[in-house]
Protein backbone atom coordinates (compact mmCIF):
# COMPACT_ATOMS: atom_id res chain seq x y z
CA UNK A 1 0.00 0.00 0.00
CA UNK A 2 0.94 3.74 -0.94
CA UNK A 3 0.39 4.70 2.63
CA UNK A 4 3.63 4.56 4.68
CA UNK A 5 5.19 7.63 4.26
CA UNK A 6 2.28 10.06 3.58
CA UNK A 7 2.46 11.18 0.24
CA UNK A 8 0.22 11.32 -2.44
CA UNK A 9 -0.54 7.53 -3.32
CA UNK A 10 -0.77 7.00 -7.11
CA UNK A 11 3.00 8.65 -6.76
CA UNK A 12 3.27 11.01 -9.22
CA UNK A 13 5.46 11.04 -12.63
CA UNK A 14 8.75 12.62 -12.85
CA UNK A 15 9.07 11.32 -9.23
CA UNK A 16 11.19 14.80 -8.00
CA UNK A 17 9.33 17.75 -5.99
CA UNK A 18 11.51 20.64 -7.65
CA UNK A 19 9.70 23.90 -7.43
CA UNK A 20 9.02 26.57 -9.34
CA UNK A 21 7.27 25.19 -12.75
CA UNK A 22 8.43 21.36 -12.42
CA UNK A 23 5.77 21.27 -9.51
CA UNK A 24 4.35 17.62 -9.36
CA UNK A 25 0.58 17.75 -9.70
CA UNK A 26 -0.45 17.74 -6.45
CA UNK A 27 1.57 20.54 -5.17
CA UNK A 28 0.29 23.06 -8.25
CA UNK A 29 -3.29 21.91 -7.23
CA UNK A 30 -2.76 23.01 -3.64
CA UNK A 31 -0.93 26.24 -4.26
CA UNK A 32 -3.70 27.52 -6.62
CA UNK A 33 -6.38 26.42 -4.36
CA UNK A 34 -4.88 28.87 -1.46
CA UNK A 35 -4.16 31.11 -4.24
CA UNK A 36 -7.71 30.96 -4.88
CA UNK A 37 -8.75 30.96 -1.03
CA UNK A 38 -6.92 33.92 -0.59
CA UNK A 39 -8.11 35.89 -2.99
CA UNK A 40 -11.56 35.21 -2.32
CA UNK A 41 -10.97 37.00 1.11
CA UNK A 42 -11.93 33.28 2.78
CA UNK A 43 -8.49 32.62 4.31
CA UNK A 44 -5.64 34.64 5.75
CA UNK A 45 -2.54 33.35 4.72
CA UNK A 46 -0.79 34.48 7.85
CA UNK A 47 -3.31 32.46 9.44
CA UNK A 48 -2.54 29.45 7.30
CA UNK A 49 1.27 29.85 8.53
CA UNK A 50 0.26 29.70 12.34
CA UNK A 51 -1.83 27.02 12.24
CA UNK A 52 1.30 24.86 10.40
CA UNK A 53 3.87 26.23 13.22
CA UNK A 54 1.24 25.59 15.95
CA UNK A 55 1.15 21.72 14.79
CA UNK A 56 4.63 21.56 14.08
CA UNK A 57 6.28 23.56 17.09
CA UNK A 58 4.02 23.52 19.83
CA UNK A 59 1.21 21.28 20.18
CA UNK A 60 2.79 17.80 20.35
CA UNK A 61 3.09 14.64 22.29
CA UNK A 62 5.58 16.34 25.12
CA UNK A 63 2.26 18.18 26.82
CA UNK A 64 0.56 14.76 27.57
CA UNK A 65 3.46 13.54 28.68
CA UNK A 66 3.40 16.43 31.43
CA UNK A 67 -0.16 14.99 32.43
CA UNK A 68 1.33 11.97 32.76
CA UNK A 69 3.93 12.48 34.51
CA UNK A 70 1.69 14.81 37.02
CA UNK A 71 -0.59 12.02 37.41
CA UNK A 72 2.19 9.82 38.70
CA UNK A 73 3.74 12.05 41.35
CA UNK A 74 0.35 13.56 42.63
CA UNK A 75 -2.43 11.10 43.45
CA UNK A 76 -4.92 13.87 43.73
CA UNK A 77 -4.43 14.99 40.73
CA UNK A 78 -4.20 11.21 39.06
CA UNK A 79 -8.13 10.86 40.52
CA UNK A 80 -9.25 13.98 38.95
CA UNK A 81 -7.60 13.47 35.67
CA UNK A 82 -9.45 10.13 35.52
CA UNK A 83 -12.72 11.19 36.98
CA UNK A 84 -12.70 13.95 34.63
CA UNK A 85 -9.65 14.80 32.21
CA UNK A 86 -10.66 17.74 30.04
CA UNK A 87 -11.12 20.23 33.27
CA UNK A 88 -7.49 18.61 35.22
CA UNK A 89 -5.81 18.61 31.78
CA UNK A 90 -6.45 22.24 31.48
CA UNK A 91 -5.29 22.62 35.17
CA UNK A 92 -1.72 22.26 33.56
CA UNK A 93 -2.62 25.35 30.78
CA UNK A 94 -3.20 22.12 27.92
CA UNK A 95 -6.42 21.54 26.04
CA UNK A 96 -8.74 23.05 23.11
CA UNK A 97 -9.19 21.76 19.81
CA UNK A 98 -9.74 18.32 19.40
CA UNK A 99 -9.14 17.60 23.08
CA UNK A 100 -12.48 19.15 24.14
CA UNK A 101 -13.85 16.04 25.56
CA UNK A 102 -10.86 14.04 26.95
CA UNK A 103 -11.00 10.71 28.68
CA UNK A 104 -8.27 9.34 30.47
CA UNK A 105 -7.73 6.15 30.93
CA UNK A 106 -5.52 4.01 32.88
CA UNK A 107 -3.04 1.23 32.59
CA UNK A 108 -2.66 -1.33 34.98
CA UNK A 109 -1.21 -4.73 35.28
CA UNK A 110 -4.75 -6.06 34.94
CA UNK A 111 -5.98 -3.89 31.72
CA UNK A 112 -3.84 -2.60 29.00
CA UNK A 113 -5.59 0.00 26.98
CA UNK A 114 -4.99 1.07 23.79
CA UNK A 115 -6.76 3.79 21.34
CA UNK A 116 -7.83 4.13 17.79
CA UNK A 117 -10.30 5.95 15.52
CA UNK A 118 -11.40 3.20 12.86
CA UNK A 119 -13.54 5.44 10.98
CA UNK A 120 -10.83 7.93 10.31
CA UNK A 121 -8.53 9.85 12.18
CA UNK A 122 -9.89 10.81 16.05
CA UNK A 123 -6.85 11.85 17.84
CA UNK A 124 -6.20 13.98 20.81
CA UNK A 125 -4.30 16.69 19.35
CA UNK A 126 -4.00 18.97 22.24
CA UNK A 127 -2.23 16.45 24.26
CA UNK A 128 -0.25 14.41 21.74
CA UNK A 129 -0.08 16.94 18.86
CA UNK A 130 -1.57 15.99 14.98
CA UNK A 131 -1.30 12.03 14.73
CA UNK A 132 1.13 9.72 12.62
CA UNK A 133 0.64 8.44 9.38
CA UNK A 134 0.28 5.01 10.57
CA UNK A 135 -2.72 5.77 13.05
CA UNK A 136 -4.29 7.60 10.11
CA UNK A 137 -3.65 4.59 7.66
CA UNK A 138 -5.91 1.56 7.37
CA UNK A 139 -3.74 -0.92 9.01
CA UNK A 140 -3.85 0.22 12.07
CA UNK A 141 -7.17 0.99 12.00
CA UNK A 142 -8.44 -2.32 10.62
CA UNK A 143 -6.34 -4.52 13.29
CA UNK A 144 -6.49 -2.75 16.50
CA UNK A 145 -9.85 -3.88 17.27
CA UNK A 146 -9.49 -7.22 15.72
CA UNK A 147 -5.62 -8.03 16.74
CA UNK A 148 -4.33 -5.66 18.90
CA UNK A 149 -1.96 -8.22 20.81
CA UNK A 150 -0.65 -8.92 17.14
CA UNK A 151 -0.31 -4.93 16.20
CA UNK A 152 1.45 -4.74 20.54
CA UNK A 153 4.04 -7.59 19.42
CA UNK A 154 4.87 -5.20 15.99
CA UNK A 155 5.35 -2.51 18.40
CA UNK A 156 7.88 -4.41 20.31
CA UNK A 157 4.97 -4.73 23.33
CA UNK A 158 4.56 -8.15 24.69
CA UNK A 159 1.78 -8.45 27.39
CA UNK A 160 1.17 -11.71 29.70
CA UNK A 161 -1.99 -13.57 28.58
CA UNK A 162 -3.91 -12.71 31.32
CA UNK A 163 -3.41 -8.77 30.91
CA UNK A 164 -6.93 -7.87 29.73
CA UNK A 165 -6.81 -5.54 26.69
CA UNK A 166 -9.16 -2.77 26.27
CA UNK A 167 -9.63 -0.90 22.45
CA UNK A 168 -10.85 2.64 22.44
CA UNK A 169 -12.66 3.25 19.35
CA UNK A 170 -12.80 7.18 19.09
CA UNK A 171 -16.44 7.22 17.49
CA UNK A 172 -17.40 10.43 18.29
CA UNK A 173 -16.01 13.64 19.97
CA UNK A 174 -14.87 12.10 23.24
CA UNK A 175 -10.40 11.98 22.87
CA UNK A 176 -8.77 9.29 24.78
CA UNK A 177 -5.30 9.37 26.33
CA UNK A 178 -3.55 6.29 27.58
CA UNK A 179 -2.55 6.84 31.31
CA UNK A 180 0.48 4.62 31.27
CA UNK A 181 2.05 2.33 34.33
CA UNK A 182 4.77 4.05 36.10
CA UNK A 183 8.39 2.55 35.57
CA UNK A 184 10.42 0.64 38.38
CA UNK A 185 12.92 2.23 39.72
CA UNK A 186 11.67 6.13 39.06
CA UNK A 187 10.94 6.43 42.64
CA UNK A 188 13.74 10.12 43.27
CA UNK A 189 12.99 11.19 39.60
CA UNK A 190 11.89 14.59 39.22
CA UNK A 191 8.26 15.57 37.31
CA UNK A 192 10.17 16.45 34.17
CA UNK A 193 12.72 13.44 34.11
CA UNK A 194 9.83 11.60 34.82
CA UNK A 195 8.10 13.24 31.93
CA UNK A 196 11.05 12.49 29.52
CA UNK A 197 9.48 8.72 29.84
CA UNK A 198 6.28 9.23 28.54
CA UNK A 199 5.95 8.64 24.95
CA UNK A 200 3.41 9.30 22.59
CA UNK A 201 2.60 5.35 22.00
CA UNK A 202 2.88 4.89 25.74
CA UNK A 203 -0.23 7.38 26.15
CA UNK A 204 -1.56 5.84 22.54
CA UNK A 205 -1.67 2.21 23.79
CA UNK A 206 0.90 1.17 21.54
CA UNK A 207 4.31 1.60 23.63
CA UNK A 208 4.79 1.54 27.05
CA UNK A 209 6.81 4.33 29.16
CA UNK A 210 10.32 3.95 29.03
CA UNK A 211 12.27 2.65 31.77
CA UNK A 212 14.71 5.38 33.18
CA UNK A 213 18.05 5.30 31.08
CA UNK A 214 16.32 3.30 28.27
CA UNK A 215 16.56 4.40 24.70
CA UNK A 216 14.16 6.93 22.89
CA UNK A 217 11.42 5.97 21.47
CA UNK A 218 8.27 7.94 19.48
CA UNK B 1 -22.36 4.72 5.26
CA UNK B 2 -20.94 2.02 3.93
CA UNK B 3 -17.70 3.56 2.59
CA UNK B 4 -14.11 2.81 2.32
CA UNK B 5 -13.47 4.54 6.20
CA UNK B 6 -15.17 2.08 7.70
CA UNK B 7 -12.15 -0.20 8.16
CA UNK B 8 -12.35 -1.85 11.40
CA UNK B 9 -11.92 -5.39 11.36
CA UNK B 10 -10.82 -5.68 7.97
CA UNK B 11 -7.80 -8.13 6.76
CA UNK B 12 -5.44 -8.01 4.66
CA UNK B 13 -3.73 -4.73 4.83
CA UNK B 14 -0.51 -6.03 5.93
CA UNK B 15 1.51 -5.11 9.22
CA UNK B 16 1.11 -1.89 11.01
CA UNK B 17 4.65 0.63 9.83
CA UNK B 18 5.78 3.15 12.50
CA UNK B 19 8.39 5.62 11.17
CA UNK B 20 11.34 6.38 12.77
CA UNK B 21 11.78 9.79 13.65
CA UNK B 22 8.53 11.04 11.65
CA UNK B 23 7.83 14.75 11.05
CA UNK B 24 4.55 16.23 11.55
CA UNK B 25 3.83 16.78 7.32
CA UNK B 26 5.72 14.67 5.34
CA UNK B 27 5.68 17.36 2.74
CA UNK B 28 5.13 21.15 1.81
CA UNK B 29 1.22 20.74 0.26
CA UNK B 30 0.39 18.45 3.50
CA UNK B 31 0.98 21.72 5.35
CA UNK B 32 -0.77 23.34 3.20
CA UNK B 33 -3.66 21.49 2.71
CA UNK B 34 -4.57 20.83 6.56
CA UNK B 35 -3.89 24.66 7.26
CA UNK B 36 -7.07 25.27 4.11
CA UNK B 37 -8.95 22.58 5.75
CA UNK B 38 -8.58 24.10 9.53
CA UNK B 39 -9.39 27.32 8.27
CA UNK B 40 -12.33 26.64 5.56
CA UNK B 41 -13.80 24.82 8.47
CA UNK B 42 -13.59 27.96 10.41
CA UNK B 43 -15.85 29.69 8.09
CA UNK B 44 -18.41 28.37 9.23
CA UNK B 45 -19.95 27.04 5.77
CA UNK B 46 -19.86 23.50 6.75
CA UNK B 47 -19.12 21.55 10.08
CA UNK B 48 -16.36 18.32 11.12
CA UNK B 49 -19.27 16.18 10.39
CA UNK B 50 -19.96 17.41 6.87
CA UNK B 51 -15.95 16.98 6.24
CA UNK B 52 -15.76 13.41 7.56
CA UNK B 53 -18.78 12.74 5.22
CA UNK B 54 -17.06 14.56 2.55
CA UNK B 55 -14.10 12.32 3.34
CA UNK B 56 -15.56 9.24 3.30
CA UNK B 57 -17.81 10.02 0.37
CA UNK B 58 -14.73 8.90 -1.64
CA UNK B 59 -14.61 6.11 -4.05
CA UNK B 60 -13.74 2.79 -2.01
CA UNK B 61 -11.09 2.31 -4.20
CA UNK B 62 -9.84 5.73 -4.19
CA UNK B 63 -9.85 6.59 -0.19
CA UNK B 64 -7.82 3.31 -0.04
CA UNK B 65 -5.22 4.40 -2.44
CA UNK B 66 -5.08 8.04 -1.15
CA UNK B 67 -2.39 9.02 1.89
CA UNK B 68 -4.57 11.06 4.32
CA UNK B 69 -4.02 14.77 3.23
CA UNK B 70 -4.90 13.56 -0.07
CA UNK B 71 -8.29 12.24 1.35
CA UNK B 72 -8.40 15.54 2.83
CA UNK B 73 -7.61 17.35 -0.53
CA UNK B 74 -10.19 15.70 -2.42
CA UNK B 75 -12.78 15.87 0.55
CA UNK B 76 -12.11 20.14 1.01
CA UNK B 77 -12.49 20.60 -3.05
CA UNK B 78 -15.68 18.91 -2.85
CA UNK B 79 -16.72 20.99 0.14
CA UNK B 80 -16.17 23.95 -1.64
CA UNK B 81 -17.88 23.18 -5.01
CA UNK B 82 -20.92 22.30 -3.51
CA UNK B 83 -21.41 25.08 -1.12
CA UNK B 84 -20.96 27.11 -4.05
CA UNK B 85 -17.31 29.17 -2.70
CA UNK B 86 -16.18 28.21 -5.62
CA UNK B 87 -15.99 26.66 -9.29
CA UNK B 88 -13.73 23.67 -10.38
CA UNK B 89 -12.53 25.81 -13.01
CA UNK B 90 -11.65 28.40 -10.29
CA UNK B 91 -9.20 25.95 -8.55
CA UNK B 92 -7.94 24.69 -11.45
CA UNK B 93 -6.52 28.17 -12.65
CA UNK B 94 -6.17 29.52 -9.00
CA UNK B 95 -7.94 32.92 -10.19
CA UNK B 96 -11.16 33.97 -9.08
CA UNK B 97 -13.65 34.70 -11.76
CA UNK B 98 -17.52 34.69 -9.82
CA UNK B 99 -17.32 37.50 -6.88
CA UNK B 100 -16.26 35.75 -3.36
CA UNK B 101 -19.79 34.01 -1.53
CA UNK B 102 -20.39 35.61 1.95
CA UNK B 103 -18.75 33.55 4.99
CA UNK B 104 -19.97 34.03 8.26
CA UNK B 105 -16.74 34.20 9.63
CA UNK B 106 -12.55 34.39 8.79
CA UNK B 107 -9.67 32.68 10.81
CA UNK B 108 -7.17 35.42 11.27
CA UNK B 109 -3.85 35.09 12.64
CA UNK B 110 -4.74 37.04 15.72
CA UNK B 111 -6.97 34.72 16.96
CA UNK B 112 -5.77 31.48 15.80
CA UNK B 113 -4.34 30.53 19.36
CA UNK B 114 -7.35 31.74 21.28
CA UNK B 115 -10.11 30.16 19.38
CA UNK B 116 -8.27 27.06 18.83
CA UNK B 117 -6.92 27.08 22.70
CA UNK B 118 -10.71 28.02 23.99
CA UNK B 119 -11.65 24.57 21.64
CA UNK B 120 -14.90 24.05 19.62
CA UNK B 121 -17.07 22.09 22.44
CA UNK B 122 -20.08 19.43 20.78
CA UNK B 123 -22.07 19.10 23.88
CA UNK B 124 -25.15 20.97 24.20
CA UNK B 125 -27.98 20.77 26.59
CA UNK B 126 -30.04 17.53 26.84
CA UNK B 127 -33.26 18.15 25.03
CA UNK B 128 -34.87 14.70 26.86
CA UNK B 129 -33.92 12.29 29.70
CA UNK B 130 -31.03 9.55 29.38
CA UNK B 131 -32.68 6.36 27.92
CA UNK B 132 -29.68 4.65 29.52
CA UNK B 133 -27.47 4.24 32.57
CA UNK B 134 -24.09 3.07 33.41
CA UNK B 135 -24.75 -1.08 34.00
CA UNK B 136 -27.98 -1.39 31.08
CA UNK B 137 -27.23 -4.00 28.39
CA UNK B 138 -27.87 -2.69 25.46
CA UNK B 139 -27.54 -3.72 21.31
CA UNK B 140 -25.83 -1.87 18.78
CA UNK B 141 -28.56 -0.97 16.18
CA UNK B 142 -28.72 -3.43 13.04
CA UNK B 143 -28.75 0.15 10.56
CA UNK B 144 -27.08 1.14 6.86
CA UNK B 145 -27.70 4.26 6.30
CA UNK B 146 -26.37 5.57 2.98
CA UNK B 147 -25.41 8.92 4.92
CA UNK B 148 -22.99 9.86 7.69
CA UNK B 149 -22.95 7.78 10.21
CA UNK B 150 -20.40 6.73 13.11
CA UNK B 151 -21.58 3.22 13.96
CA UNK B 152 -19.15 1.14 12.78
CA UNK B 153 -20.07 -2.07 10.98
CA UNK B 154 -18.41 -4.25 12.96
CA UNK B 155 -20.65 -3.63 16.24
CA UNK B 156 -24.14 -3.78 14.97
CA UNK B 157 -26.09 -6.10 15.97
CA UNK B 158 -23.73 -6.80 19.03
CA UNK B 159 -24.77 -7.01 22.77
CA UNK B 160 -22.83 -4.36 25.21
CA UNK B 161 -23.15 -2.77 28.56
CA UNK B 162 -23.11 1.23 28.88
CA UNK B 163 -19.75 1.90 30.72
CA UNK B 164 -20.39 5.82 30.75
CA UNK B 165 -23.17 8.60 30.19
CA UNK B 166 -21.39 11.53 28.72
CA UNK B 167 -24.15 14.06 28.30
CA UNK B 168 -25.79 15.10 24.87
CA UNK B 169 -23.58 16.04 21.86
CA UNK B 170 -24.43 16.95 18.56
CA UNK B 171 -25.18 14.17 16.33
CA UNK B 172 -23.72 13.71 13.64
CA UNK B 173 -26.01 11.73 11.56
CA UNK B 174 -28.01 15.16 10.92
CA UNK B 175 -25.38 17.40 11.39
CA UNK B 176 -23.07 16.48 9.18
CA UNK B 177 -26.04 17.49 6.21
CA UNK B 178 -27.08 20.45 8.04
CA UNK B 179 -29.89 19.07 8.93
CA UNK B 180 -29.37 20.73 12.31
CA UNK B 181 -27.67 19.65 15.94
CA UNK B 182 -30.52 17.88 17.17
CA UNK B 183 -28.24 16.70 20.18
CA UNK B 184 -28.46 13.12 21.89
CA UNK B 185 -26.92 11.20 24.55
CA UNK B 186 -23.74 10.07 24.14
CA UNK B 187 -22.92 6.67 26.26
CA UNK B 188 -19.35 4.65 26.34
CA UNK B 189 -20.83 1.04 25.63
CA UNK B 190 -18.53 -1.75 26.06
CA UNK B 191 -18.62 -4.91 24.27
CA UNK B 192 -16.68 -8.49 24.89
CA UNK B 193 -14.40 -9.07 21.97
CA UNK B 194 -15.10 -12.46 21.57
CA UNK B 195 -19.52 -11.31 21.20
CA UNK B 196 -17.66 -8.91 18.09
CA UNK B 197 -15.41 -11.96 16.43
CA UNK B 198 -16.54 -14.86 18.00
CA UNK B 199 -14.22 -17.40 19.47
CA UNK B 200 -11.45 -17.97 17.48
CA UNK B 201 -10.65 -13.95 17.18
CA UNK B 202 -10.78 -13.52 21.05
CA UNK B 203 -8.19 -11.47 21.96
CA UNK B 204 -9.09 -11.65 25.32
CA UNK B 205 -10.78 -7.92 26.67
CA UNK B 206 -13.20 -5.45 25.40
CA UNK B 207 -13.64 -2.74 22.76
CA UNK B 208 -15.53 -0.14 23.34
CA UNK B 209 -17.19 2.50 21.00
CA UNK B 210 -18.66 5.86 21.79
CA UNK B 211 -22.47 5.45 20.72
CA UNK B 212 -24.97 8.17 20.52
CA UNK B 213 -28.14 7.15 21.79
CA UNK B 214 -30.43 6.78 18.45
CA UNK B 215 -27.84 3.80 17.76
CA UNK B 216 -28.88 1.83 20.38
CA UNK B 217 -31.49 -0.59 21.18
CA UNK B 218 -32.16 -1.81 24.94
CA UNK B 219 -30.79 -5.47 25.36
Amino acid sequence: MAHDHGHSAPHHHGGDHDHGSDLAPVEARVRALESLLVEKGYVDPAALDALVEMYETKVGPHLGARVVARAWVDPAYRERLLADATPAIAELGIGGRGGEHMVVVENTPETHNMVVCTLCSCYPWPVLGLPPVWYKAPAYRARAVIDPRGVLEEFGVALPATTRIAVWDSTAETRFMVLPMRPAGTEGLTEEALASLVTRDAMIGTGLALAPGGKSKP
Amino acid sequence: MNGAQDLGGSHGFGPVLPEENEPVFHAEWEKRVFALAMAMGFTGTWNLDGSRAARESLPPAQYLASSYYAIWLEALEAQIRAHGLATPEEMRSGRSVQAPAPIARILTADILEPRFRAGFPSDRPAEAPARFAVGDGVMAKVMNPVGHTRLPRYVRGRMGTVEAVHGAFVFPDSNAYGRGENPVWLYTVGFDAAEIWGPDADFGGRITIAAFEPYLDPA
